[in-house]
């Protein structure tokens, strides 16, 4: 006998009469994430399944109420969240020059005691993953972010924040796409261009991508 | 292709819609779409389309069209006083236009959301699979934006059925627009919300506020406070109602953004959402909790008075 998976069941919740949210975990992880994307994969393949959406540790399912139900669903959803998920292929690795000279930079390096350097140092020294594309077109979340780097969103979000723009919060890390408003700190800026709307998928990531920063003057 | 109608006047916010372009949320790209697919499929099938080709959506204020060759059309949705050649004509209806014949609107009665279909459907840019125009990312319908005076609407094709003029829908089989009541079930969050917030959510009244467009409407209200840590961003749907730090409730529309972290403490259901798509800045609206199985019901409603027109 195999032994039995130690994964905690999935939580299958309603959104209205055609869709649901499937939750693996509230951890940001990248295991759980592993496993969202997977099983979103594996959905996506089903007829009654119109859309499948990975997030951090959940996945978002549009189905067709009139091939299934939520309980139907939910109940396909729970034995295939089970399975071992297919060993992850290392997603493509992105090297993105950065400028660390965002304007909150120096508060950024006040509030955690370091300098302006340090910050870029440490920022650019992990390979993050993207967990989810979403938000605004092009935007993806990435992590994990040092400890040493983890402050909260600012309390009044800016109503602009520049295209281009490196920022963190949490233990997350991130590139404007567009000129949105924003309430993460903004540490650097690159000149990559992560929104390609002539190109099909139309953004630079994809969910399970990898990200490596590094310092550059632009 | 061939040029069938001239804008002379474009309305407030005219635009080029069909049923959106849901397989590009995993890009981050709001899936749009028309916001009211009732009476964007109805006004399809009444000029013999399929439901899913492209119409002009007209926000608030309708435009002012000059047919440069003879076509079908039909009008639906919201109530804007539609005019032919300065004369009342009806909506939910087939209407043939001649060459020179123009196509008006007077004063807004009911309704934000008016659609105008084409026999044979309105061309435009397809982007990520559909022409819906995306004016965030300047792609798709007429080159990314709102239509302007002097732009020509071709039409796609041919329709998919044979084109008669004096289809029209029965009037009991129209969603109740004027109720402002959104049907809804409770979300992935509801037990966030405390016993006072639950009872508010479901039973008080609630008012769409100026911040309110494509994307979402922000509603006024009571305050709707969700307890518990930040959440992981997931994937939303169009009908969820989020919670905003301060306790606003958001509903999410067509054009929403296709992840965040904010709590969903309940979805509008699929029969509703038309009903929502027609609510104007200042209008009242309550949300009445249903079970799934009432939400098929109405949801099959729904499909049964678009196939009466299909027949």
């Amino acid at each position: 006998m195999p032994a039995p998976r130690s994964t905690a069941k999935v939580r299958i919740h309603p959104l209205g009469d055609a869709a649901l949210l499937a939750e693996l975990g509230t951890r940001l992880d990248t295991a759980l994430n592993t496993r969202a994307i997977a099983l979103a994969a594996a959905l996506k393949k089903r007829r009654d399944v119109r859309l499948a959406i990975a997030g951090y540790a959940s996945v978002t399912v549009h189905f067709d109420p009139e091939q299934t139900t939520l309980e139907a669903l939910g109940a396909a959803i729970t034995r295939l969240a089970a399975k071992r998920p297919p060993l992850e292929e290392p997603g493509r690795l992105h090297r993105i020059p950065v400028s660390y000279d965002g304007p909150d930079i120096g508060a950024v390096a006040a509030r955690l005691g370091l300098t302006p350097q340090s910050i870029a140092e440490l920022h650019s020294r992990p390979i993050y993953r993207v967990f989810l594309v979403g938000f605004v077109p092009g935007w993806a979340y990435l992590g994990p972010l040092p400890e040493e780097l983890e402050l909260p969103r600012l309390h009044v979000p800016r109503t602009q924040v520049p295209a281009g723009s490196v920022a963190i919060a949490g233990r997350q890390t991130g590139i404007y796409p567009l000129a949105t408003p924003g309430g993460w700190h903004l540490i650097g800026r690159t000149s990559l261009k992560l929104f390609l709307p002539d190109s099909d998928p139309p953004c630079l990531f994809r969910a399970g991508d990898r990200v490596k920063f590094f310092a550059s003057q632009i | 292709m061939t040029h069938v109608l001239r804008v002379v006047e474009p309305g407030l916010f005219t635009t080029i819609q069909d049923l959106g372009r849901p397989n590009a949320i995993t890009s981050g790209v709001p899936p749009g779409g028309a916001m009211d697919r009732f009476a964007h499929s109805a006004a399809n099938l009444l000029v013999g389309n399929d439901a899913g080709a492209a119409t002009l959506e007209c926000t608030l204020s309708g435009p002012r069209l000059q047919a440069e060759r003879s076509c079908l059309v039909a009008v639906t949705g919201a109530s804007f006083g539609l005019l032919v050649n300065g004369e009342s004509a009806p909506a939910w209806n087939g209407i043939f236009l001649s060459r020179g014949d123009q196509l008006s609107f007077g004063q807004r009665r009911r309704g934000a959301r008016a659609y105008i279909a084409l026999a044979g459907g309105i061309a435009g840019d397809r982007w990520l699979g559909s022409l819906s125009t995306s004016v965030l990312a300047a792609r798709g319908g007429m080159h990314g934006r709102i239509l302007v005076a002097g732009d020509l609407i071709a039409g796609a094709g041919d329709p998919a059925r044979p084109v008669v003029s004096g289809r029209e829908l029965d009037s009991a089989l129209l969603p109740d627009y004027e109720s402002g009541l959104l049907h809804a079930v409770p979300g992935p969050h509801w037990k966030r919300l405390g016993p006072d917030a639950r009872q508010s959510f479901f039973g008080a009244f609630f008012t769409v506020s100026r911040d309110a467009d494509r994307m979402g409407y922000r509603l006024d209200g009571p305050r709707l406070d969700a307890a518990g840590d930040e959440l992981l961003s997931f994937g939303l749907t169009f009908g969820a109602v989020q919670v905003t730090p301060s306790g606003q409730p958001i509903l999410l529309m067509a054009d929403h953004q296709t992840a965040g972290g904010y709590p969903v403490i309940a979805t509008v259901v699929t029969a509703s959402l038309p009903i929502a798509a027609q609510l104007v800045p200042g209008a009242p609206l309550r949300f009445a909790e249903i079970t799934l199985e009432q939400a098929q019901r109405l949801r099959r409603n729904r499909l049964a008075a678009l196939a009466s027109l299909s027949r």
